[in-house]
Formats: structure tokens, C-alpha cells, sequence
């Protein structure tokens, strides 16, 4: 991995929100007394995101992930706070024109190969779209070279530009996007569960493609998964983001052996179990809260085993420690036992 | 208990689905596409078969053959599905439907497909409820609502008058999940139904199905490409490769003592925390077209341990120890005179750690 410390980061997040209405329709809340109902998807979001890494966010659905995603590449506007992509104050920029030589530089993978390429175009297109949009080549022949390259450059053939999407498999499919996305040279990619759609074996082509990519064109991503050994394998730091805000970020290494916050460590606690070694994984404790009203002070209090008085009415800030960000009163105070945990894999998986 | 048609416990010793030589084809403008060849298992009463195998192996053709809902025009061209012992792959489409929404519950993966955008989710439960079970409006908003805490849905009674899209996608993928269980049904095709869910959600929704099978005698066909839901879930898993099995058995068998080829290489890709590597293992190249199936062994364009018999001969199941393997490596009189070796160090490595 390069060296990312002398460098300004690629992208700065700080107090990110994002509020959505979701009161029943005005004529009940009037017949019915119904109160207005605001659900806070994304509530006080910050992170850094460096050169040339790759930053994962991890966390329970309905956590806000996504909605993080979508508010970074602009498919949401921010209730409040900043994204600042190398330098720029996206939020603070109104129109598309001043927008668009910024989002050239940033792409999203969806997770859906099949619902996110138009059906009805050749592939040749699909990929080409972004050329033609930001206007970056002109000239017929000159932007059929360019998509044939890409098509090499994700491990297809560039014959397989005349072909529509459904003659390709889900694997296929995702490389095309990944084509799509790299078509207007960016710098950054959000990954919005890049391979969960696909089976093992296809997942490890497109994570192998992805590293590669990565090392070729030196890429920022902003990797999203539910799937912690994917997100151990790919990332460089990861996030662990609980009912809209963030737990805990840590380098990868340091998260999965040395876990501080409460709801980092039973999150690995559920990691499923390959070695077939007996381990029951630990059932969710207590009930995955509800973002429209959660609980006061540190909202992971009803199901933290460590939640003291204190916990239930102020609500953690995030604190160093050692090469961590914690948001915990227990891990402030030093109250919590240390959580070490060896690095090791099945014999079996490794062979 | 006393009361089969409360517990739905069918008659022990019989399968609760068999499934025998199943042939889907494709007819198109070139010819006929045969995407499932001569598929056959069973599933018994409570039990979770898992099947995995890379994409366009088959997995969903043979769990959409299984409930009916073949897309034409895919057919059955072959071969028998019995449910509980009467078949069902020939039955009208009436009768076909009552059996899926009663007997059969179907989970897809893509839950915008199976939710109606147009409807809260509390109309779709009641609605598919009232269909299936002798409730009221009232009895099935209060099942509906115990449905949607079973699957861990924070704050129910509050959710239910929502619609689709004001849930994640974690969500909707356990609203589909309460849809598919309203019934009460015998047999639950789940097909990917926790590819969208974070792991927590995983264990709770993977807790649920287990204890249906517990309790309620439930069959599952699991189908799925995460192994680590296979490892916990499934108690046999079958392997699947361009429309055939390649590999069944118990799943702690195939799972740590893989004996196809293809399986060593599918259980080599899957990352694993603490696995430091660049890059993962990749089984190279892609499964065949369905036009394009080589002869002999349809895995030897790809297969390491390859030989001339595998170009030439196409291999059937054979019994190996507790699995059936479609491999020419693993033909009785072939793998016998070194059966003895592997076997025992397999076994002392893969006993229990306590
Ligand atoms: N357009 C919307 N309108 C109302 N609520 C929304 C909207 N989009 C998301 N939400 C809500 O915001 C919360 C966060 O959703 P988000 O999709 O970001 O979760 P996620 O972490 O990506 O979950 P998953 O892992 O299930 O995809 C959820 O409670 C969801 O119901
Ligand atoms: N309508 C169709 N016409 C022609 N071929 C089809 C059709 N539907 C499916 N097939 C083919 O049948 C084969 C099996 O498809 P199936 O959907 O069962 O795969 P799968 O194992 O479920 O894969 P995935 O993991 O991607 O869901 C594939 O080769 C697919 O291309
Ligand atoms: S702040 Fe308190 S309740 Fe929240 S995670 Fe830390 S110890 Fe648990
Ligand atoms: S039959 Fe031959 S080609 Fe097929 S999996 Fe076995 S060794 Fe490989
Ligand atoms: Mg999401
Ligand atoms: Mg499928």
C-alpha cells in the first residue's frame, strides 16, 4: 500500500445527517392525531477517507450504510454537514454544472448487476454512456477503442460489446458495471455491496479484479458489505456504523483482533463459522432498535451488556484510542475488559 | 401434537420431497437448451439441504421446478417431483398454486420482485394470510405483526402500515421471509434469501428457519452461494455444476473433506477473516454456456487433476464413504487402493476442538 500520510485525505466527512419524513399522510395525522414522524437514517457521520485505500462500513441493515453511499455520491442532499472530496465542499456546491466535473471522479457500483444496466442497450453503450456525457473523447472510433480497453481491462473481450446484458452471467455483469464505472477515469468508487449477488467463486474473480484495478489505476474505495471476511480481506480501515452513526473506525487488523467498542465485538461475534468447530454463533442480543425513536444517550445501551447510568442519558462522542476512533463511555473510562483475539484460520482453509 | 395437520409431520421414514432424474429445457429458435440434466435428490422431513455451485449451475431452475413457477418457456422435460409422496410436477396450475402458497413456501432473492410496491407490507402479510388460513382481518394483523417480529423487524406494530420502499433492503428481505412463512407451509425453497442480510440479521433469520425444521418438522432447500450459512444451517449440501450435481453429501463431509474437484477449488475462493493474501484463490475461467457444454466431464476446461477419460466420458454419481461424487478420481475401483490413506489423517484432523 502507498504511503498516505503526507497526502491531504481524498475524501473528509464531518457531521453528516440525513433525516427522512415518514409521517403517515397528513389527512390521518390530522383525523388521527398522529404525530409527524422523522426517521434519522444518518445522524452525526465522520470519517476520512485517504489516497489510494480502501474504507469499508460495516453494520446491521438499516444502519444507514447505503444512505451514507448515496449522500456521498450525491443521489441524497445532506440534512446537515459536509463531504468534502479533495477539497471541495460537495454540500456546499448548488447546481449540477458546478457538480460535474467533481462526480466524473467518483462512480458507484450498485449491488444489483442485473437492475443496474439499461436491458435495452448493447454493452458498447452502456459502457460508452459515461464518455459521451462528460464529453471526454470525441470521436466515433476513438470511444470504440477506449470501450474495448476497458472491457480488457475488467477481463472481458471486446467482441462483447455488441452483446446485450442478458447474455451475460451475474459475474459478467458485474464486470461490465465495473467498466461503466471506471469509463470516466475516476479516482474514487463506492461500492455499495459490489459482490454480494455473486456465488464464492465469482466473488473472489471480482475481488481479485477489484485489487487490481486498485493497484493499476491507484483507486480510493469506499467498500460497503455485510460480509465481514470480505470487508477483512479488501480493506485497509473499517467503519462499524450502529443506527446511523459510527461505532467505531480502526485499521483493519486492529479491529478484527483488538475490537473496543461493545457492538464491534458481537458484531464479530457473529461472523459464521467454516471450521465447523461446534461454535454456536451468539444470537442477536435484544431488539435491533428502531431508528425513527432511538433510545436516548448511547443508543446501543438496551443491548449492551457494559451500559451504565451514564450510558443511557449522554450520548458518547468519538475519542482516540490508541489507532482507533471510539464512541463509548465504557471504553472513555477505561471500565471495559480488553477483547483480544488471535488472527487465526482453519488449517483446513488454508491448505 | 396429537394433531398431524397441526404439527404437519408427515409419515417418518419418507422423504418429504423427491425429486427424481428432473430435466429442464429450453426451447430456442437453435435448438433446445437442456439447463438441468438428469437431477435427483431428496429431501426428509425437517431437514435443511443446502445447494451451492457458481452461477447458472442451475440452482434456481431446480428450486423454481420444485414450486412451479418454471418461467416458459422453461419446462420440465423430464422426470419426476413428488411431494410427501403425491406428484406435483404435473398438476395443474389451480392446484399447482394452492400447493405453493399452503405447502410450499417460496423465498427469492430479490425481494422487489415478490413485494407489490403499490401496498404496505401489513396489506401484503393479511392479505396472503387470509388466502391460506381461516382468520379475520383482526386475527391475521395480530399474526402478521408476531410474523414480523419473528424475523426481527424493530417496532411491528408501528412498520407494518409502511411501504417497501421506506425499508432497507435487509428489511424487505425479511418482510419476504415472513411472506413466505404465513402458511405455516411443509417445505420452504429459499432461494439466496440472506444474500441482502448483514450477519446479525443472518443468525436470527438462520436460528428461525432451523427452529421451523425443529419444531414444525419444516423441510428446507436452502439455496445459496455463502458457505458459512451452508456450514451452520444445512445438514446435507448438494454441489451443483452447469445443470448437474456434482457432489452430495453430510455437510460437514463436504465441506472440510471436498472430494470433487470443483468443490476443493469453490471452498478455496471464500476470504476468511484472519486469511492474510493478496489475492484470493480463483477457480479461472467461467462455467460453460448451456450451448457450449464440453463432452465427458463438463468441469474439464477447468479442472486441475484433469485426465483423457475426463474428455471422453461423462461420470455419474458414485458413493463415496457418506458422499456421492460425479468425479472419474473417485470411481470405486480407482480410488480403492488408496483409499486408506487420506482418510484416517482427514478424520484425526477434523475431530471436534472441544
Ligand atoms: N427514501 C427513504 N425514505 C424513508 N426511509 C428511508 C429511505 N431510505 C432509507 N430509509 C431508512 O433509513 C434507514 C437506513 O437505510 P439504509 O438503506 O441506508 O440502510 P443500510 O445500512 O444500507 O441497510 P441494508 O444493509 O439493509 O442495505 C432504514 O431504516 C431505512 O428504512
Ligand atoms: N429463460 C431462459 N432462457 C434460456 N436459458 C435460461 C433461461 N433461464 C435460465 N437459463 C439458463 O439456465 C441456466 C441455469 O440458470 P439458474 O438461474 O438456475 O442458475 P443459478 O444456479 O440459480 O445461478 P445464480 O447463482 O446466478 O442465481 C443458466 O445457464 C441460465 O443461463
Ligand atoms: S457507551 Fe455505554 S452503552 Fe454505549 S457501548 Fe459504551 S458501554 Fe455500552
Ligand atoms: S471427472 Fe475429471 S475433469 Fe471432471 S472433475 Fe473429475 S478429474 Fe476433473
Ligand atoms: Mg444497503
Ligand atoms: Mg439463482
Amino acid at each position: 500500500m502507498a504511503d498516505t500520510t503526507q497526502e491531504a485525505p481524498l475524501l473528509k466527512i464531518a457531521g453528516l445527517k440525513r433525516y427522512f419524513d415518514v409521517s403517515p399522510p397528513l389527512l390521518n395525522r390530522i383525523l388521527e392525531r398522529q404525530p409527524r414522524l422523522t426517521l434519522r437514517a444518518v445522524d452525526g457521520v465522520d470519517f476520512t477517507i485517504n489516497r489510494g485505500e480502501t474504507f469499508s462500513i460495516v453494520g446491521e441493515s438499516g444502519c444507514g450504510k447505503s444512505t451514507v453511499a448515496r449522500l456521498i455520491v450525491g443521489l441524497y442532499r445532506p440534512t446537515a454537514g459536509s463531504i468534502v472530496f479533495d477539497g471541495v465542499d460537495m454540500s456546499g456546491l448548488q447546481s449540477r454544472k458546478a457538480m460535474a466535473p467533481l462526480r466524473r471522479r467518483q462512480q458507484m457500483i450498485f449491488q444489483d448487476p442485473y437492475a443496474s444496466l439499461n436491458p435495452r442497450w448493447r454493452v458498447r453503450d452502456i459502457i460508452a454512456e459515461p464518455i459521451r456525457a462528460f464529453d471526454l473523447i470525441q470521436g466515433s472510433d476513438k470511444v470504440a477503442a477506449r470501450v474495448g480497453e476497458l472491457l480488457r481491462q475488467v477481463g472481458l473481450s471486446p467482441v462483447d460489446g455488441e452483446k446485450y446484458p442478458h447474455e451475460f452471467s451475474g459475474g459478467q455483469r458485474q464486470r461490465i458495471s465495473i467498466a461503466r464505472a471506471l469509463a470516466s477515469q475516476p479516482e474514487f468508487l463506492v461500492c455499495d455491496e459490489p459482490t454480494s449477488a455473486l456465488d464464492v467463486s465469482v466473488q473472489a474473480q471480482i475481488l481479485n479484479l477489484m485489487k487490481d484495478l486498485q493497484r493499476q489505476l491507484r483507486l480510493t474505495y469506499l467498500f460497503i458489505s455485510h460480509n465481514l471476511a470480505v470487508v477483512y480481506h479488501i480493506s485497509d480501515h473499517v467503519a462499524v456504523m450502529y443506527l446511523g452513526r459510527i461505532a467505531e473506525v480502526a485499521p483493519t487488523r486492529s479491529l478484527f483482533s483488538r475490537p473496543r467498542h461493545p457492538y464491534t465485538r458481537m458484531l464479530l461475534d457473529t461472523i459464521p463459522d467454516l471450521d465447523m468447530t461446534g461454535r454456536q454463533r451468539t444470537p442477536v442480543a435484544g431488539e435491533v432498535p428502531n431508528p425513527i425513536n432511538p433510545p436516548p444517550g448511547c443508543s446501543f445501551h438496551p443491548r449492551c451488556p457494559f451500559a451504565n447510568h451514564r450510558c443511557k442519558r449522554e450520548q458518547p462522542q468519538p475519542k482516540q484510542v490508541d489507532d482507533a476512533l471510539v464512541a463509548c463511555h465504557g471504553v472513555e473510562e477505561g471500565r471495559l475488559p480488553p477483547d483480544t483475539r488471535p488472527l487465526t484460520v482453519a488449517p483446513s482453509l488454508t491448505a | 401434537m396429537s394433531d398431524p395437520s397441526l404439527t404437519n409431520r408427515p409419515p417418518a421414514n419418507r422423504p418429504l420431497l423427491q425429486v427424481d432424474n428432473l430435466v429442464v429445457e429450453f426451447p430456442t429458435r437453435r435448438g433446445v437448451l437442456r439447463a438441468i440434466d438428469d437431477v435427483s435428490f431428496h429431501i426428509d422431513p425437517g431437514e435443511v439441504l443446502g445447494v451451492v455451485g457458481e452461477s447458472g449451475a442451475g440452482k434456481s431452475l431446480t428450486g423454481a421446478s420444485i414450486i412451479g413457477l418454471l418461467e416458459p418457456p422453461g419446462r420440465v422435460a423430464g422426470g419426476t417431483i413428488s411431494l410427501d409422496g403425491s406428484r406435483i410436477d404435473n398438476l395443474p396450475p389451480d392446484k399447482m398454486r394452492r400447493v405453493r402458497g399452503k405447502q410450499i413456501g417460496a423465498i427469492f432473492q430479490d425481494p422487489l420482485t415478490s413485494l407489490n410496491p403499490l401496498y404496505s407490507v401489513g396489506q401484503q402479510l393479511i392479505e396472503t394470510i387470509t388466502t391460506h388460513l381461516p382468520m379475520n382481518q383482526a386475527e391475521a394483523r395480530k399474526r402478521a405483526i408476531e410474523l414480523l417480529a419473528e424475523v426481527g423487524i424493530p417496532a411491528p406494530e408501528r412498520r407494518i402500515d409502511q411501504y417497501p420502499h421506506q425499508f432497507s433492503g435487509g428489511m424487505r428481505q425479511r418482510v419476504v421471509i415472513a411472506l413466505a412463512l404465513c402458511a405455516n407451509p411443509r417445505l420452504i425453497v429459499a432461494d439466496e434469501p440472506t444474500t441482502a442480510l448483514d450477519v446479525s440479521i443472518q443468525a436470527q433469520i438462520i436460528a428461525l428457519l432451523k427452529r421451523l425444521c425443529r419444531d414444525h418438522g419444516t423441510a428446507v432447500m436452502l439455496i445459496t452461494h455463502d458457505m458459512g450459512v451452508i456450514a451452520e444451517t444445512a445438514d446435507r449440501v448438494a454441489v451443483m455444476y452447469a445443470g448437474r450435481i456434482a457432489e452430495i453429501g453430510p455437510v460437514r463431509q463436504v465441506i472440510k473433506h471436498a472430494l470433487h474437484p470443483y468443490t476443493v477449488g469453490l471452498m478455496g475462493s471464500i476470504p476468511s477473516v484472519g486469511m492474510d493474501r493478496a489475492r484470493l484463490a480463483q477457480i479461472d475461467g467461467a462455467m460453460p454456456r448451456l450451448n457450449a457444454i464440453p463432452q465427458g466431464c463438463a468441469f474439464n476446461p477447468r479442472c486441475p487433476k484433469v485426465f483423457e477419460r475426463c474428455r471422453v466420458d461423462r461420470p455419474d454419481l458414485m458413493q463415496s464413504g457418506p458422499t456421492q461424487v460425479a468425479c472419474w478420481l473417485h470411481e470405486p475401483q480407482r480410488a480403492a487402493p488408496s483409499a486408506g490413506r487420506p482418510q484416517n489423517a482427514a478424520n484425526a484432523a477434523g475431530g471436534r476442538h472441544g
